[in-house]
């Protein structure tokens, strides 16, 4: 539900948002949330240190928050997807590197190497997403690896080979079914997550670049009004919290639904 | 276990705002940031252990209510061990090698969300290091901070390895 109305916001955000994200307002500045400001308008979660109305930005940063954790979610998918697949299947080498690959990775604190990353390219929509992405594959790529595993020793597996089927056809018709309900799961704990690290790296200064509005940043302005104007950091941080919380609770959910070996645990 | 939710779910700089927020701003009780003393430490190493804390009773939960299943328990309850000592020495001590692991699995996570909470409080630490050289462009500093990070890392799980001796004897043999 909250899901739901959090993308009807973010689709619908120039129609809804009472004010324009990024218009300043000296005269109205630090405003308390109130229903008549000093603007004269209302604002129902008051103003930043610029005058902007801190609910029309909650609504927008809504947008960049999901578009980069949707997109990371299917660029990460993709790669892991594709990578566990490749590993289940071909054995070896291929096999043995990728999962090196991944052993490496979750070995080392990934904020680290995501800062080094948007350090070296420059901050921007499309790096941010990449890197994002990069920092969930190994999940996926596991998964899907143990799975085909299991999935290629199968009577029915041989008997496609038998009869002339290529391993394409395998994937597309028979592994890609059977994983499925596990990949929307992992797809929807990722997408949590993707969403707090945006937030984080934007709250570090090296995601989405002011004035685009977006949860993390706005936390990080209003770090320094604390003391004088609470409303700046709170809003944006509660409706990033809830989300987390709404998305990770939707995915334990899903995964209780679609593997029923799980409940009651 | 919903403490635990929220302590998962939360992003860990806005847990840190939040209790700036609450604890030095509100209360009056504890310094917003900066290094002066031992009143500096306790907000961020609440605020760094909220995660931890998470996965660590999950963790902690499931392996207690599997170990509790145990017929030894039972026996223990039979013969009149009070509750207290049956939770303590039976379950927990049985329970301790998974919760062992993931504590120590946790320090990789704990070195990078320093950098976030080190950056929050404003706490002259090895994290804040590591991010302002990046910035700088700093590589040597950043590659001693990466390196110092992995050691770490590695000694600390060594450590873990070492107590899984200590807490089941039959690991020992091995």
């Amino acid at each position: 539900m909250f899901v739901a109305l959090l993308i009807l916001a973010a689709l619908a955000a120039p129609l809804i948002a009472p004010a324009d994200p990024i218009r300043q307002s000296l005269r109205g500045r630090l405003s308390a949330p109130t229903f008549a400001g000093a603007d004269g308008k209302a604002h129902l979660l008051g103003t930043d240190h610029l005058g902007r109305d801190v609910l029309s930005r909650v609504i927008y940063g809504a947008r960049v928050s999901l578009l980069v954790g949707f997109a990371a979610v299917i660029v990460g998918g993709l790669l892991g997807a594709s990578l566990g697949l490749l590993a289940g299947f071909r054995g070896g080498w291929a096999d043995s590197m990728i999962m090196t690959l991944a052993d490496a990775q979750l070995a080392f604190p990934f904020i680290l190497l995501a800062i080094g990353i948007i350090a070296v390219l420059g901050p921007s929509l499309p790096t941010l997403i990449v890197v994002i992405g990069l920092s969930g594959w190994v999940t996926y790529a596991r998964v899907l690896r143990s799975q085909v595993l299991v999935l290629r020793s199968r009577e029915f597996v041989d008997a496609i080979h038998a009869l002339g089927g290529s391993v394409l056809r395998v994937i597309a018709r028979h592994v890609l079914p059977n994983v499925l309900s596990s990949l929307v799961v992992i797809a929807t704990l990722e997408l949590a997550r993707a969403i707090v690290l945006e937030a984080t790296l934007s709250f570090l200064g090296l995601g989405v670049q002011p004035p685009t509005p977006s949860w993390g940043g706005m936390v990080q302005e209003g770090r320094e009004y604390l003391d004088s104007a609470w409303w700046i950091s709170t809003a944006p941080g509660i409706v990033l919290m809830l989300t987390s919380i709404v998305v990770s609770r939707t995915g334990d959910w899903l995964r209780d639904l679609l593997d029923p070996t799980l409940r009651g645990e | 276990m919903a403490l635990a939710l929220v302590g998962q779910s939360a992003p860990t700089f806005f847990i840190g705002i939040l209790l700036i927020l609450i604890v030095s701003l509100n209360l009056g009780l504890l310094p917003t940031s900066g290094r002066e003393g031992w009143q500096s430490l306790v907000l961020p190493a609440l605020t760094l252990g909220a995660f931890a804390m998470a996965s660590i009773a999950r963790l902690t939960r499931s392996a207690v209510l599997e170990v509790l299943r145990a017929d030894y328990i039972r026996t223990a309850r039979a013969k009149g061990v009070t509750e207290a000592l049956v939770v303590v020495k039976h379950t927990l001590k049985n329970a301790a090698v998974p919760i062992v692991t993931i504590t120590g699995l946790q320090f990789g996570t704990l070195l990078g969300g320093a950098v976030v909470t080190e950056t929050v409080f404003a706490w002259p630490g090895i994290g804040r290091l590591a991010i302002q050289s990046i910035y700088n462009r700093d590589y040597p500093v950043v590659q001693c901070t990466v390196f110092i990070s992995a050691v770490l890392f590695i000694v600390i799980n060594f450590c873990v390895d070492l107590i899984y001796g200590l807490l089941d004897p039959r690991v020992r043999a091995g």
